[in-house]
């Protein structure tokens, strides 16, 4: 058995609030690829969620289909988790959370998963105002299946499988500002320090907080010119065989100041444009966030940080007038209306 | 067209001579749907109910909101049937469109009321006709010309209360019932009943044989329809979240649903301990079912056909990950669109079947509106006994038209909450595995979210999963999984309601039915016996089938599955379950999207008998 050498004392684990260690809001080993902004971000939900001593047990990690929504069962295991279908996170939600309005949902899902398949059912989240965390893990393409666009690509993106996107991209930022969202927020899942600081924003919200995390994915995302594609010249069948080998890289890391533009090189080559929102921008105005990011789709900028805020609308469980006691806690005598309860409806069909 | 079937005609002359007709007969209001003929027809059929006279009303109306025709049939019937009859002797024709045809479907002797102002042909010369002034009658009663429309069924009310003898007391009462006592609605209405029936009396002659008088048959008795019923059944069941898309002929359970609630489950701070969200489509409502039940509260969806298509992919990962749910399906015409107004048990085969791969769901067929009551919290307890979806499959007859019985009787055992660890159980045992077959009925333990101990959580995926909920692509595991969800299938065939049996000596052979047939086939049992023929007769309450279907197929030459569908789906269903005596089941279905009668029972089993 090798020895372990340690240079001086080992530190004592830290604890925090609720006397839980890091170790305590650990997910099982990810089984992403390696370099996968995807795994960055549950980095960032563990280290948020043991910041702000949240216990695990309030937490339900909820998602829908695609790599980023495997993403839950790699962190936090001590909380409940529900991969459900294909875009359709959002309802299993709302109904988890009319049941138990005690529990903080965080959800993650991806582009396909928010942007296509399962807009409908985001759109209408957010008009309900279900209290959570709506992750959107970016990346601008299928993975899972192996590489086709997704519908928040860019306008003019060459994909080594897919060819050429001629279709304009689906912004999900505006999606949300439009669809009455009051909490809306991008940024990129290299940037931890930033991920960290609006998740724990969005945590603390009460109501729906979308946080859009353009995170590239490492293995299809790689344009079909791009010197670090894959290796040309092998003939279409081989390709796809091709497609089981992932080259190991490293997790793109960006550290800018607020109020600045930074260029940041994709593992394809490209370069996509963040600009910090500065200090002074004001998030409560509706109208401004919205000319904020139609001029930044212009200039194929992603603005980064607290796009929206907007604390005054009531969730789905002032509208609907709900008993403090979580309906799934409730007992018997309450659920059941009494003898007499039945006497007298019954009396009515007489 | 009519929808009203046309029976041999008989010679006038012998449809004078004929004796009175007492408490045994059927009304037809024709009149455009949209037309306020609801009120009318409602009425009628609470008043003659209130008479002692069993009776029974059916909605046949089209999809359609303003317009196109609609019959509303009101059976009387002393001997206490309440199928739906092939003919209709007394036709209220107040649909111009469809009068013609209404009138050629009556039977000789039978009785045609219309409105007097009508360029009317009398095409026949062997039915009665009361031609009935009904502009001049409104215009009397001083009615709101805007609402001459309304009002003018309020006139065919009044004129057959006084050809047929209806109570005109227990008229008022039944108008006050249905506006809620609210007299400023009652009185005009009223005003235009009497003054028809008045007229009635001085001007036309009663000549035709058909007449009501009061009996004591319906004594204690209550006029419900099964979507209300299955509505009750549901809060009696402690259903807490509620979400759904508006469909026909669903929608009226959740109305029912939305009327109840409020007042049975409010707190004493005046907030709600139940939810009801309506979703922006089927999919999303049984994920919003799927969410809650996972999460522990009681939830349903209500919907039919082209929902029940939408939710099947919900419904095949509600059955893999083993949660809760309770779905509705008040069946109509499919395929496709179909006929969204009419009945049809056509949904069996494909609910039971539900969701890609081997999937199979636990099924209810509730047979009259007291069992929609009974399996509206039956269901729950099931559905969270066995961890599962739980279809109950009532239809648009059932739903939708009102039915005569017992008041229902108060839940006789507390809620199965199911198999549920809490913080402490998971403490005292040490952790958990939560698709681990512990009593080997292949139910497992599971904890709902917020469970406060850290080995209380578990990850639910529609992918596939090991004993601790941990994804797995593992043969093994992948097979252990389907062989323990057969398991629970096997543990949910004794859990489900058992059939009903009756059996009758020197039966010549057997009859299975379920749903809404049932009325026509135990008229038609009586119909066969009067005629010698004796049936022993099997009603089946649920999917899966268990012994007693086994049985009492082994126990008949030929047996006789009813239903209202094309391809005889519980056939089919039964087959499967008895293959050794497939040959032996002989599909009577009944397909054409009007609830089944006696008479088309009786002939095609006669039928069926003599080659």
């Amino acid at each position: 058995m090798a020895t372990v050498v340690t240079k001086g004392r080992a530190p004592a684990p830290k604890t925090n609030l609720i006397g839980l260690e890091k170790a305590d809001y650990r997910g099982r080993p990810s089984t992403l690829c390696a370099g996968c902004g995807h795994d960055s971000i549950s980095s960032q939900i563990m280290a948020v969620a043991f910041e702000l001593s949240l216990r695990p047990s309030r937490i339900i990690k909820m998602s829908g289909i695609g790599c980023s929504s495997k993403s839950p069962a790699y962190f936090l295991s001590r909380a409940h988790g529900f991969n459900a279908l294909h875009g359709r996170m959002p309802s299993v939600t709302t109904g988890a959370s009319l049941a138990n309005r005690g529990l903080l949902p965080i959800g993650v899902s991806g582009d396909g998963d928010t942007g296509s398949i399962g807009l409908g059912q985001f759109k209408h989240m957010l008009r309900r105002n279900v209290p959570m965390v709506y992750i959107i893990e970016n990346n601008g393409v299928y993975g899972l299946t192996k590489g086709q666009f997704s519908a928040t690509a860019d306008v003019g993106q060459k994909l080594k499988y897919a060819g050429l996107n001629e279709l304009p991209p689906i912004d999900l930022c505006l999606e949300a500002l439009v669809g009455g969202c009051g909490f809306i927020a991008r940024s990129f899942a290299g940037d931890a320090k930033q991920v960290r600081e609006l998740l724990k924003a969005a945590i603390n919200y009460r109501g729906t907080a979308v946080l859009d995390i353009i995170s590239p994915c490492v293995t299809f995302n790689n344009a079909e010119d791009s010197t670090k594609s894959y290796p040309y010249g092998k003939e279409h069948e081989e390709q796809i065989q091709e497609i089981s080998f992932v080259q190991k890289r490293e997790e793109i890391r960006v550290d800018y100041e607020p109020g600045t533009v930074k260029e940041v090189e994709l593992h394809d080559g490209s370069v996509i444009v963040l600009h910090k929102l500065d200090k002074d921008y004001d998030p409560t105005d509706q109208m401004a966030a919205f000319r904020l990011l139609r001029e930044a789709e212009e200039k194929q900028e992603f603005i980064t940080g607290l796009i929206y805020i907007d604390e005054s609308r009531g969730t789905i469980h002032d509208v609907e007038h709900l008993t403090d006691t979580p309906l799934a806690h409730l007992d018997e005598a309450t659920l059941r209306p009494p003898r007499e309860a039945l006497d007298k409806v019954m009396a009515e069909f007489a | 067209m009519s929808i009203l079937e046309t029976e041999v005609r008989t010679r006038r002359d012998e449809a004078e001579k004929r004796p009175e007709v007492v408490n045994d007969f059927s009304i037809v209001a024709a009149t455009p749907n949209g037309s306020g003929s609801q009120t009318a027809n409602l009425v009628l059929i609470r008043a003659i109910f209130k008479m002692g006279i069993p009776v029974n009303g059916k909605n046949l109306f089209p999809s359609n909101i303003q317009g196109l025709p609609t019959w509303y049939t009101i059976r009387v019937s002393k001997d206490g049937y309440i199928a739906r009859r092939d003919t209709t002797e007394v036709l209220v024709a107040f649909n111009e469109n469809t009068a013609v045809a209404d009138l050629a479907a009556l039977p000789t002797g039978g009785v045609c009321i219309y409105p007097e102002e009508w360029t009317f042909e009398r095409a026949r010369d062997d039915v009665i006709y009361y031609a009935v002034p009904v502009k001049d009658l409104l215009k009397q009663a001083g009615t709101d010309p805007k609402m001459k429309d309304k009002f003018a069924n309020m006139v065919y009310v009044g004129a057959l209360a006084e050809l047929l003898g209806i109570d005109l007391g227990e008229i008022r009462g039944a108008l006050s019932h249905h506006f809620g006592g609210r007299e400023k609605l009652v009185e005009p209405n009223f005003r235009v009943i009497t003054l028809a029936a008045e007229w009635v009396r001085e001007n036309l002659p009663k000549q035709d044989p058909y007449r009501l008088e009061p009996m004591n048959a319906t004594e204690g008795l209550v006029l419900i329809d099964g979507n209300t019923a299955g509505a009750l059944g549901a809060i009696f069941g402690g259903v807490s979240v509620v979400s759904w898309y508006p469909i026909t002929p669903s929608t009226s359970l959740v109305d029912a649903l939305r009327k109840y609630l409020p007042k049975l489950r409010t707190d004493g701070d005046g907030r709600a301990t139940y939810s009801v969200i309506q979703a922006e489509d089927e999919l999303a409502a049984i994920g919003i079912v799927l969410g809650a039940g996972w999460a522990g509260a009681r939830a349903m969806t209500s919907t039919s056909g082209p929902g029940i298509s939408l939710m099947t992919e919900f419904s095949g990962m509600g059955f893999f990950a083993e949660i809760p749910g309770v779905i509705w399906d008040i069946q109509r015409m499919g395929p496709s669109t179909g006929l969204p107004t009419r009945v049809s048990q056509g949904d069996v085969l494909k609910v039971y079947f539900l969701g890609h791969g081997d999937t199979r769901h636990v099924c209810l067929l509730p047979g009259s509106v007291a069992e929609c009551f009974e399996f509206g919290y039956t269901a729950f307890d099931l559905a969270e006994r066995l961890q599962t979806p739980v279809f109950v499959l009532s239809d648009l007859d059932l739903g939708m038209n009102l039915w005569m019985t017992k008041p229902f009787d108060y839940p006789d055992r507390p809620m199965d909450r199911g198999k549920v660890l809490s913080a402490e159980d998971v403490a005292r045992l040490g952790g958990f595995k939560r698709f681990e077959d512990v009593d080997g009925d292949g139910i497992g333990y599971r904890t709902l979210p917020g469970t406060d101990h850290p080995l209380a959580a578990y990850f639910t995926r529609g992918t596939g999963h090991n004993e601790e909920a941990v994804y797995s692509e593992d043969p093994h595991d992948w097979e252990q999984n389907m062989k323990r969800l057969q398991r629970k299938h096997e543990t949910a065939r004794k859990l489900v309601p058992k059939p009903v049996v009756d059996r009758r000596d020197g039966a010549r052979f057997g009859i299975i039915s379920y749903g809404s047939a049932d009325p026509a086939v135990q008229e038609a049992r009586d119909r066969l016996r009067a005629r010698g023929i004796e049936s022993d007769y099997l009603r089946v309450r649920a999917l899966p089938l268990e012994g007693t279907t086994r049985e009492f197929v082994g126990e008949h030459e030929r047996v006789y599955v009813v239903e209202l569908n094309q391809d005889g789906q519980m056939r089919e269903l039964i087959q499967l379950h008895v293959p050794e005596h497939a040959a032996r089941l002989v599909s009577v279905n009944h397909c054409d999207g009007l609830p089944l009668t006696a008479k088309f029972l009786t002939d095609s089993i006669l039928r069926e008998e003599q080659s």
